[in-house]
């Protein structure tokens, strides 16, 4: 099972954690310092594994953004590095050639998309269409209540009340 | 308006998540802190506004800050599940996504306060609200969460919803291991989705089980026919990638079930384009089907083309796999051989350490010299840090299992030798142990140990290095414990002393003091010794006798020239250079390097006078002074004479405890027994002594070489009735006058059959007989060895009591009810009918007839009652020692009624597997 996903820029900047087994606050602060650390370091063309503290990280680099992903020393490597690149390629579709500062500036919707990839550290949807379906409907709903909350209507019916 | 009008300015004038963001970017580096507290400031106040679209873009904000910045938000718990309720579809999901982020299962206490809610929002129409909570509850479940939860969970695992099921399939995992009992009410459901159509159903299932099969797989063996199924028919390599990792686990349980799936599985390995399918075929292949050799040849190959790939991650994956396989089969790695070792010097640091281990799993007896000098040369080119660790890997793994691959010890010490002058050698401190080890250990590899340790005591450039400190202790340590072994003690005093050695710390420096004491009391022994008459003194007979003996048997030329220079001037000088060297070191700031100076000051003082004493004094009264410090300086001796030797951490164990013996007595009453005994001990080491009467040493020195001699030699006679009396509870070495000079030869190879539980008594009689057979040829020196359990004795278990409740409660589910689901009932019906009456015969209380008339469904609950029947029985011949709190009472209980339930199921498994 995966233990957790952290985003990391090439500057060592965290961009998103998601942490599936139990870390104390510290301990995630520590985590993030320490792999950072090695990841960011390794040359382009060298494996993309690295052993820590008996698990294993599997991380793969997206222009400037490190994904890295922790699992158990028997997962499958290479299925984790596809899982990997199948978030991102989700990411691209939903934001349309996605770059870092998408993700900086809607880190609640990275959230959501790793939440319909992911559950409980486990591979959840592996059909990039049923995702893509599934956030935008998700969105739609979203608008709707916002667009009702934020007619210029309902903000005087609102302030009236106040007044009166 | 006073009440309202803030409201409405905080959420018209509200910061948004984009303003925080664009903020927290342009601020610099110093100025972060204070903006992010800032902004915290404004999210403690927005955060209790009453208005829902306030509270949830603060909350939002929070939440970036959270788990980007690792901002605390406990304070915010409460707001997180206030918000939860909205109706809102993006507050709920701004809620809840806080919530799981921010919420810790074990220390929220607000975590109870969400359950009603997530229990709404399960039973929700809107499936977007159920899969919200669905995800919550996988990443914040609590024991109480979980318990409240599971019929809602119950319900969704046969929703029609496709997607709304598979997740909580995913999310039913959380609450198995934290409520084992909920297994009783879904795992009936979870099984019945492996036989559904839905890829994304099955891949969840799949992957339920794969976790869950990790730690008791024996539990899930009913369920092989299933996953057999899926293994055939399906093609998504996501899902064949569990189902391969579930057999990986089941394989090694039920032999024939591994040679059903061992055709499909490199079938897929052939087929498949994927190569993290085709690298699963062949983890799964080396891991738990190796016993098939057509198919590790396969899976071999496949290795062999990720070794030859281009890929980094497949070459790295190629080695890992072959470091599996090399446990049982060594022939596929020495098959690539030059592979592993090209890949020694990639430029991937993580290739390089697996090639490294890879190729130190080769080592044998037979070619341990090779590896270590290809490896040598390949440490001295690369950067330090590979270099240290194949330092490590060499010295790990010929020192591993007491220096098993080692026959040539003499070879091996002079390689520790030349390991520790490698410029970046970091690895110190397990050289110094093993250098210490091997000289108490292996008696033969003790001259060339004392050659080595010559060489690096007396390198005044190694003095600087402050990493093999350690190793210079160790060196230090031997040339002053084996001195007799020595060229050239002078050399070596001089090498102990020489003014570097301030460089050293101030424990490694008293090491060196404490060793040029054991030389200077060798030298003076010898000196007196070769002047005749001491040898006449019927004391140091045998002691002598046995020095004699080491040196005949060495047969060290040098030993006995060095002997022949010993002169009252060389003599002399050799204490004029101790005293100018230690002198000031009396005077030392560190406690440990002023005591062991002082002493050995002390022993000058006390010996100077009686080799120089002949000049104005009669023949008479020299020769009576020479006898006085042949006296002391034999007891010294003899007292730096006695072997150090290893001692096992069980051989307490081994001493069978005398009849009478209470071991868990009061013992304060013995205290006045062993005041008489400690007495007398401590007078023994009388240097103490010396340097307390530093100040008229001549008078005092006399009386006291009296006094010692006296108290010690009654000392020496307690000690040695009282090991008369108790010489169980010595090893063979110590009690060596009386039994044997030798240790228990480990590894002879004529007689492996050391019998480890054996009494020390015939352990001791055995060591005797392995002395006459030695082996004419080029025999490999005994290796003094405890004891197997020297190192196995660390190795705890570790029962992961939770898991043994989820795998408890799914063999009674399984034994229950898996008759009435799966397509192969009718078989186990049958068979466990058959087994009932075989259980019968153990328990004997119900009657045969009952079981016999009574419907299929009947049966299986009545065997379910027995085996708990049965294994409260068992339960109850352990309570005496292993229960006491309830809790684990309860955990016990299901414990055995799993084991029981095995114990019957194992014999109807395999039947309905073929």
């Amino acid at each position: 099972m995966i233990h957790f996903v952290l985003l990391i820029s090439r500057q060592g900047k965290v961009r998103l954690t998601k942490w599936y087994s139990p870390y104390s606050q510290k301990e995630r602060i520590k985590i993030i310092r320490e792999l950072s650390g090695t990841i960011v370091s390794r040359g382009p063309k060298l494996c993309k594994f690295v052993e820590w503290r008996g698990y294993k990280v599997v991380y793969r680099r997206y222009a400037g953004l490190y994904i890295c992903m922790c699992v158990n020393h028997d997962d499958n490597e290479l299925e984790i590095l596809e899982i990997i690149h199948h978030y991102v390629v989700v990411l691209d579709r939903y934001f349309g050639n996605v770059c870092e500062l998408d993700l900086v500036f809607n880190f609640h919707k990275a959230y959501y998309i790793l939440d319909e990839i992911l559950i409980a550290g486990e591979l959840q949807e592996s059909n990039k269409r049923t995702v893509g379906r599934l956030i935008e409907a998700q969105d739609a709903m979203v608008e709707a209540a916002k667009e009702e909350a934020s007619s210029i209507s309902n903000i005087i019916a609102q302030a009236t009340k106040n007044v009166s | 308006m006073a009440g309202g009008g803030p409201s409405l300015m905080d959420s018209l004038f509200q910061r948004s998540l984009d303003d925080l963001i664009k903020g927290l970017r342009l601020s610099s580096p110093d100025n972060k802190l204070n903006f992010i507290s800032k902004s915290l400031d404004e999210i403690r106040r927005e955060i209790k506004s009453t208005d829902p679209q306030t509270k949830s873009t603060a909350l939002q904000k929070l939440t970036y800050l959270h788990s980007l910045h690792a901002v605390d938000m406990s304070f915010a718990a409460f707001h997180s599940v206030e918000l939860s309720s909205s109706a809102i579809h993006s507050h709920k999901r701004v809620a809840f996504l806080s919530a799981a982020l921010s919420f810790n299962p074990s220390t929220t206490d607000f975590i109870l306060l969400l359950t009603h809610q997530l229990r709404k929002d399960l039973s929700s129409p809107n499936h977007h609200d159920v899969s919200l909570a669905l995800s919550t509850i996988s990443s914040i479940c609590n024991p109480d969460l979980a318990r409240d939860l599971t019929p809602e969970l119950f319900t969704l695992l046969s929703s029609s919803k496709m997607f709304v099921r598979k997740k909580a399939i995913a999310a039913v995992l959380r609450v198995f291991e934290q409520y084992p009992d909920a297994v009783r009410v879904c795992f009936k459901r979870v099984v019945e989705n492996l036989e559904g159509a839905d890829m994304g159903v099955l891949s969840a299932v799949v992957g339920l089980f794969c976790e869950l099969t990790v730690n008791e797989p024996r539990s899930y063996l009913p369920l092989a026919p299933e996953f057999y199924k899926i293994l055939v028919d399906c093609r998504n390599n996501w899902v064949l990638i569990k189902v391969l990792k579930i057999f990986a686990k089941l394989a090694p349980l039920e032999p024939r079930l591994g040679k059903r799936v061992v055709e499909p599985i490199c079938e897929h390995m052939g087929r498949t384009g994927a190569k993290s399918l085709a690298f699963e075929c062949v983890r799964t292949i080396v891991t738990s089907l190796s016993e098939h050799e057509s198919a590790l040849k396969l899976a071999v190959e496949k290795m062999r083309e990720f070794l030859l790939d281009d890929d980094p991650n497949l070459k790295y994956l190629g080695l890992q796999a072959l470091a599996i396989v090399s446990e049982k089969h060594m022939w596929a790695v020495l098959e690539n051989k030059e592979l592993v070792v090209k890949a020694l010097s990639d430029v991937d640091v993580n290739i390089k350490l697996e090639a490294l281990r890879l190729v130190m799993s080769m080592v044998s007896e037979d070619n341990v010299m090779e590896i270590c000098r290809i490896l040598m040369s390949h440490a001295l080119k690369s950067d330090p840090e590979f270099c240290n660790e194949i330092l490590e890997f060499i010295l790990l793994t010929c020192s591993r299992n007491v220096y098993e691959v080692i026959i040539d010890f003499d070879w091996y010490v002079s390689f520790l030798g030349e390991m520790a002058r490698i410029p970046h050698c970091q690895k110190g401190r397990e050289i110094e142990a093993q250098l210490v080890d091997i000289g108490m250990r292996v008696k033969d590899a003790r001259l060339e140990l004392v050659h080595v340790a010559r060489d690096l005591v007396i390198d005044p450039a190694l003095l600087g290095n402050l990493y093999i400190h350690g190793v210079l202790a160790a060196a230090a340590w031997v040339s002053g414990e084996y001195v007799e072994l020595s060229r050239n003690p002078f050399e070596l005093m001089e090498a102990l002393l020489q003014p570097r050695t301030s460089l050293l710390p101030p424990s490694v420096r008293a090491v060196y003091i404490q060793s040029a004491f054991k030389v200077l009391t060798f030298c003076i022994y010898s000196y007196l010794g070769l002047n005749g008459d001491v040898a006449s003194e019927p004391v140091s007979d045998t002691e002598l006798d046995n020095d004699n003996v080491v040196i005949t048997h060495k047969q060290t030329p040098s030993t006995s020239s060095s002997k022949h220079n010993l002169t009252q001037e060389s003599i002399m000088s050799l204490l004029n250079l101790i005293e100018t060297n230690l002198g000031p070191l009396a005077g030392s700031d560190e406690v440990e390097v002023q005591e062991r100076a002082s002493n050995v000051l002390g022993l000058i003082k006390l010996m100077k006078p009686r080799i120089i004493g002949g000049l104005n004094q009669s023949e008479e009264d020299k020769i009576k002074e020479e006898l006085k410090a042949s006296e002391t300086i034999k007891l010294i001796y003899d007292a730096f004479s006695e072997e150090l030797a290893p001692v096992s951490l069980n051989s307490q164990e081994r001493v069978p405890i005398p009849d009478g013996l209470v071991l868990k007595e009061n013992l304060n009453e013995l205290e006045a027994i062993c005041g008489d005994f400690k007495l007398p001990l401590s007078t023994s080491f009388s240097l103490v002594k010396t340097r307390m009467l530093e100040k008229d040493a001549t008078s005092i020195s006399e009386c006291q070489s009296k006094e010692e001699s006296e108290p010690s030699n009654e000392s020496t006679s307690l000690l040695s009735e009282h090991r008369k009396r108790h010489g169980l509870y010595y090893l063979p070495s110590e009690s060596k006058e009386s039994v044997s000079n030798d240790y228990p030869p480990a590894h002879d190879p004529k007689d492996k059959a050391i019998d480890e539980a054996e009494d020390l008594v015939k352990l001791t009689e055995q060591s005797l007989v392995f002395k006459k057979k030695s082996n004419p040829l080029k025999p490999r020196p005994v290796v003094l060895r405890l004891d197997d359990g020297e190192k196995s004795n660390f190795v705890s278990k570790k029962l992961e009591v939770k898991e043994d409740l989820i795998s408890g409660a799914v063999q009674e589910v399984l034994l229950g009810t898996e008759a009435s689901t799966s397509s192969s009932i009718s078989k186990l019906s049958k068979k466990s009918s058959k087994g009932v009456p075989e259980l019968k015969d153990n328990t004997g209380n119900n009657d045969l007839s009952e079981v016999s008339l009574a419907g299929s469904g009947r049966k299986k609950h009545n065997k379910e009652r027995k085996h708990k029947s049965s294994g409260k029985e068992k339960e109850e011949h352990n309570n005496k020692d292993k229960q006491k709190s309830d809790r684990r009472h309860s955990k016990h209980k299901s414990r055995q009624r799993a084991d029981s339930a095995l114990a019957a199921q194992s014999q109807v498994i395999p039947d309905f597997l073929l």
